[in-house]
């Protein structure tokens, strides 16, 4: 199987990822080279086979639902790229 | 006394105890050699003249009962440091200072140890040479234009460059191990819940681990005990009683039963690895372990797996760098397009090449033949291992396929970086501790390492097991310091 223009195109988009032509091109023979790489997990019949989900073989805890931490707007919003007041600013989204 | 920077982590605490040094003589001894390092390039961010202030402070009422008392420290760009920059090797991360410190770092923190600096790495953790990172790539110390490994590569090279004492590392195929192996020092990959992943940039979260990198197997033991403990803040902490690995160091080995896999005699593999792991087998007999021929059946498709589950993972894990929250933007003209073009100008190629391949295995219609395949392989390279550890205590391999390479050599053939990989990746996958101790050189004089790899929680094992071939190995790195300027 091999991965073509369109497919790298459409992958970029799920991954909201913008990339030219160019750069298109180029990750499709990269992408072709990995997965030829990959596809020899085909050689394994693994019918039979449970997959695994995790590796620590734990049962999730369970905690309280409690507050833990209290007036940390200022630290949330700390690192925003583009701020006003107490809230994160993006571009204009309903018109 | 031999001079400051090069003595060990367990001299230096000695040192600090019987007054010998001081932290403010130790952390500025650190500060000098690396302002004569830079062009090894093993600084992303320093914290140098906090550390200076943090070692008079320590010493005005030093706490000697501390297990890292008052000893400075350079930890990986992959922990979140309280108001220390944190990049995790990426442009899109290049202005975040975090408002909340890792488990792991504060561990060393509330042993006494000080915050040297954060060290570059690949694109989160992304690589196996340090070429990914957005700052540039490492020297490695033991030469030239060489690579340090990756992608823990500016921690490998800050410890063989004596430019911190010890460090912590990341492991997600090899992260820790492999630099390790570049540079002619020890690196060690705990069990998969042994330290916590809270605060550390994720990757793949069923793979990423933290551990230790230090000179020699008692500095590990070390610092191991520190960084080691459950964390109800991470949900993969296990709760288990984690040994006193420094008190319970020992090179007793007899009777231990060590198994040798067929299956890491790969293709390709110069002959000094052959002779190099031959030694070990011959050391650890001469030790008293016995030696088993052992069969990993499905070795082979490790690597395969690992670039489905990772990348797979990763992608879920890094759709959160959106420009919105925190990190890079790049303005758009809408939401989308900011998001777009935020993730474009933001990661570099290594990070969008994995993104794309684990946004594709996760797609619809694909996700039974690539992700829920891999799922299955994974548990036969688990069963795999855990037939192997009902007749033997440990396993010993190469820790990697070759010796450190050139700088650009690899960069064009994302498939032949990954095969770096290949001896360290089916540890990850089946949650098992590893270390990688120095074993020997190649023809070059570039140094090579040997794998220990334990039973789940057996990190002691291991530990004593190197420790007995480290005695026997007398590893020199004699590095010459040829990157350091006036």
């Amino acid at each position: 199987m091999s991965i073509d223009l369109k497919t790298v195109k459409h992958i970029s988009k799920l991954a909201r990822i913008s990339i030219d032509d160019e750069k298109a091109n180029k990750l499709k023979g990269d992408l072709n080279n990995i997965f030829e790489f990959i596809e020899k997990l085909n050689e394994l019949n693994t019918d039979n086979v449970q997959a695994l989900t995790s590796i620590a073989e734990t049962t999730l805890r369970f905690r309280k639902d409690e507050i833990k931490s209290e007036n940390i707007r200022e630290k949330i919003l700390k690192n925003s790229p583009e701020e006003n007041k107490d809230f994160f600013v993006v571009p204009k989204v309903v018109e | 006394m031999s001079d400051i920077t090069s003595q060990s982590l367990f001299e230096l605490t000695s040192n600090i105890r019987e007054k010998k040094l001081s932290s403010e003589e130790i952390t500025k001894a650190f500060v000098n050699r690396a302002e004569k390092s830079k062009k090894l390039n093993v600084y992303v961010t320093d914290n140098f003249e906090r550390a200076i202030d943090q070692s008079k402070k320590f010493d005005s009422n030093p706490n000697l009962n501390f297990k890292l008392p008052g000893i400075p420290i350079a930890v990986k760009d992959l922990f979140c440091t309280n108001g220390v920059r944190t990049t995790a090797g990426s442009k899109i991360l290049n202005n975040f200072v975090p408002t909340y410190e890792s488990t792991v770092t504060q561990n060393l923190w509330s042993q006494g140890a000080i915050l040297l600096g954060k060290l570059n790495c690949d694109e989160f953790a992304m690589g196996s040479s340090n070429e990914t990172s957005f700052f540039g790539n490492v020297q490695n110390p033991v030469g030239e234009n060489l690579v340090p490994g990756g992608s823990s590569g500016g921690s490998s090279a800050a410890v063989a460059a004596n430019l911190t004492p010890v460090t912590i590392g990341t492991d997600t195929g090899g992260s820790i191990r492999q630099p390790a192996s570049f540079t002619g020092t020890v690196g060690l990959k705990p069990t998969y819940g042994s330290c916590s992943r809270y605060g550390i940039v994720a990757f793949a979260s069923s793979l990423d681990q933290a551990g230790p990198m230090t000179k020699n197997v008692r500095d590990c033991s070390m610092l191991l005990e520190v960084i080691s403990s459950f964390d109800q803040k991470d949900s993969t902490s296990i709760d288990y009683k984690r040994n006193n690995y420094s008190k319970e160091l020992s090179k007793d080995i007899k009777g231990k039963k060590i198994g040798i896999p067929k299956e890491y005699r790969v293709d390709n593999m110069p002959d000094e690895i052959e002779q190099l792991w031959k030694n070990g087998i011959s050391y650890a007999k001469d030790c008293g372990a016995e030696i088993i021929d052992i069969s990993l059946p499905h070795t082979n498709y490790a690597l395969p797996t690992y670039y489905i589950v990772a990348p797979a993972e990763a992608s879920s894990n890094l759709a959160r760098y959106d420009g919105v929250k925190y990190g890079f933007r790049s303005p758009g003209q809408n939401l989308i397009e900011m998001y777009e073009k935020t993730r474009s100008e933001g990661f570099g190629d290594e990070v969008k090449r994995r993104i794309m391949i684990g946004t594709y295995v996760l797609s619809s219609g694909y996700y039974d033949a690539y992700y829920l395949k891999a799922q299955k392989v994974r548990q036969l390279i688990k069963k795999d291992f855990d037939d192997a550890f009902s007749k033997v205590d440990a396993i010993l391999t190469p820790s990697t396929p070759s010796s450190a390479f050139k700088i650009g050599e690899k960069t064009n053939d994302p498939v032949s970086m990954y095969l770096n990989d290949i001896f360290t990746v089916p540890i990850n996958l089946a949650g098992l501790p590893g270390i990688s101790i120095p074993a020997g050189k190649d023809k070059n004089n570039y140094p090579l390492g040997l794998q220990v790899i334990g039973k789940p929680f057996d990190e002691q094992n291991i530990l004593n097991i190197s420790y007995a071939l480290e005695d026997k190995i007398n590893f020199k790195n004699d590095i010459s310091d040829w990157w350091l300027s006036e």
